[in-house]
């Protein structure tokens, strides 16, 4: 399993109810029922990925959460979770609003573009880069809203959300990020996690 | 004929919506597969607006296929090899159920049009019978396309834990005024047949047959899709070179709904068509409920997937997705799939590879949490 999803998986407790929007094949859902025993419900928009996860006797709704997700209700869910899919969204901060009001809590990661391979591809080769977090070219690219850990951050004090913990990840290691230690982080993860009450 | 049918008699009183309370009548069934010792196995179809009891195999009454040889079957999606599969005819059908055309112990007639007018909830509470008729506490599955559809969706509603999962297709809560707008053009070409004579026809021993026909064909157009039509008929003309400039059948389009048509009132009574469609019309689920939907589905421990057609415009995707929409408020457990398809209404039906897919791989899924949760009860 990917370590952004047991990094993910840790910050859950036991036995709640879990919203996991952009769900894939299911594995994190599959992983959050088997070993926390949690409740888990799947959107998404991928019909190849949906039939993964019925197979699996998991419980997916195919749609698209840009549109869809008002069909869930308010506080539904323990925890929601958003895995590096934010930044394909037209309008990223209206998802937002929506997780925060279905969710009690709220975990989004997003793919740190402050990582410093992102950068130097840029600032030496001059070329938008390509890395395995960020597989695609410029023309073929789902992201439209690319941002550092460092401007989320920024964006949810600016829009008044309430950050509880944000774990960097990258190859070697996890940690924590603080306010104190942000410009270094930003520098040197990969992924950054969210978890937004 | 008749000795072939399966025929269980409710004995017990039961209320219909019309406020008649009705006892001691017949419901015709048919189960295939085998009940296994648990009793984890049983899967309950229910039909569509023209279907029947015979599922699979081969019908008896009319020596063709079973309506959905497609999905059950051995080997099939629906796998009678491992599981133990039940159909019933609903009341009101014509195909050995309490309908109008049995005879009313009363006057020693064909019913007719003094049959009561039923629901689809009334449908669901005779079913409910078989079940306790069987020994089936609780079902594995219990699955529908289109009617038989929105039957699942109300013996859910009422009946909240006689099924571990269930597999409403191609139906909705309740019916749109499209769909009644059809199901009336389909009564008016029944009623407007000389013969139909208030629906005692059977005193001659005949059928309102092109009133019946006509019925069949508004139904058979909305089946299919705009373009699944133009693909298999095109403006191709039946067996000639030209236009025969009369009003024979000249296109292909024409002779294929004259043949469905005029098969149809073959095995089909044409009053059955008046109270079924009737029973389709009145459904509606949130009306049922002073909460609405989401009280019509409070507390569902059922885990639901609901599946639509991308080219179904019967009862659309948006239509099902209302249907998702009001289980996930309520909290029920409920997935969504939509098949990509041409085929229209009628995917369900027909071999579509997807569905027949989604739909096995759904079931067998939930056999493996049925047992397992069995067991962990037992322990």
């Amino acid at each position: 399993m990917k370590k952004e999803f047991r990094v993910i998986a840790d910050l859950l407790p036991k036995n709640i109810r879990v919203l996991d929007v952009g769900c894939g094949d299911g594995s994190l859902m599959s992983h959050l029922i088997k070993e926390k025993n949690i409740e888990a419900r799947g959107l998404e928009i991928i019909e190849e990925n949906v039939k993964k996860c019925i197979y699996k006797g998991l419980s997916v709704i195919e749609g698209n959460a840009e549109t869809e997700l008002h069909q869930f209700p308010t506080k539904s869910f323990d925890f929601v979770i958003l895995s590096q899919t934010l930044q394909a969204f037209y309008n990223p901060e209206k998802v937002l609003k929506d997780l925060l009001r279905i969710g009690k809590s709220v975990i989004i990661s997003i793919p740190n573009f402050g990582y410093w391979k992102v950068r130097t591809s840029l600032l030496f080769f001059g070329k938008m880069p390509v890395t395995k977090t960020l597989p695609n070219s410029w023309y073929d690219t789902p992201n439209l809203h690319m941002c550092t850990i460092k401007d989320f951050f920024d964006f949810c004090i600016e829009k008044k959300i309430n950050i509880n913990k944000v774990v960097g990840v990258n190859e070697e290691s996890t940690s924590e990020i603080k306010k104190s230690n942000l410009e270094i982080k930003n520098l040197f993860s990969k992924v950054g996690i969210f978890l937004l009450k | 004929m008749s000795e072939k049918i399966k025929r269980l008699n409710i004995s017990k009183s039961i209320l219909l919506d019309c406020k008649q309370t009705v006892k001691d009548f017949s419901l015709a069934y048919e189960t295939y597969g085998k009940l296994n010792k648990d009793k984890d196995n049983a899967i309950l179809v229910f039909h569509a607006l023209t279907g029947d009891q015979y599922v699979s195999g081969t019908n008896p009454i009319t020596n063709k296929d079973g309506w959905w040889v497609t999905a059950v079957g051995p080997g099939k999606a629906i796998d009678t090899n491992k599981y133990f599969v039940i159909c019933a005819n609903v009341i009101g059908g014509c195909m050995g159920s309490w309908g109008p055309k049995e005879i009313n112990k009363k006057t020693n007639e064909p019913y007719g049009l003094n049959f009561p007018v039923i629901t689809i909830k009334d449908m669901v509470k005779a079913q409910e019978t078989l079940l306790d008729h069987l020994g089936i506490k609780k079902l594995l599955c219990a699955t529908g396309g289109s009617m038989g559809g929105m039957q699942l969706l109300q013996f859910c509603a009422t009946f909240p834990n006689r099924t571990f999962s269930a597999v409403p297709i191609a139906c909705s809560t309740n019916h749109s005024a499209q769909n009644i707008a059809l199901n009336e053009l389909a009564r008016q070409a029944i009623m407007a047949d000389p013969v139909w004579e208030k629906g005692k026809y059977y005193k001659k021993n005949i059928q309102p047959k092109n009133g019946l026909a006509v019925a069949r064909m508004v139904g058979h157009i909305s089946y299919l899709s705009e373009k699944g039509m133009q693909e298999k008929f095109g403006r191709k003309l039946q067996e000639k070179a030209d236009y025969e400039f009369s009003f024979d059948a000249d296109f292909q389009v024409e002779s294929y709904l004259r043949h469905q048509g005029f098969a149809f009132v073959e095995r089909f009574d044409a009053n059955s068509i008046l109270y079924i469609t009737r029973a389709m019309d009145y459904f509606d689920l949130s009306k049922q409920f002073k909460g609405g939907l989401v009280e019509a589905f409070k507390n569902q421990k059922t885990k639901f997937l609901v599946i639509s057609f991308s080219s179904d415009w019967l009862y659309t995707t948006k239509e099902n997705k209302d249907t998702v929409i009001a289980l996930n408020s309520a909290g029920a457990d409920v997935s969504f799939a939509e098949i990509k398809t041409d085929k229209g209404h009628d995917s369900f039906l027909v071999n579509e590879p997807e569905f027949l897919k989604t739909l096995k791989g759904f079931i067998d899924s939930m056999h493996i949490k049925f047992k397992n949760r069995k067991n962990e009860k037992r322990i």
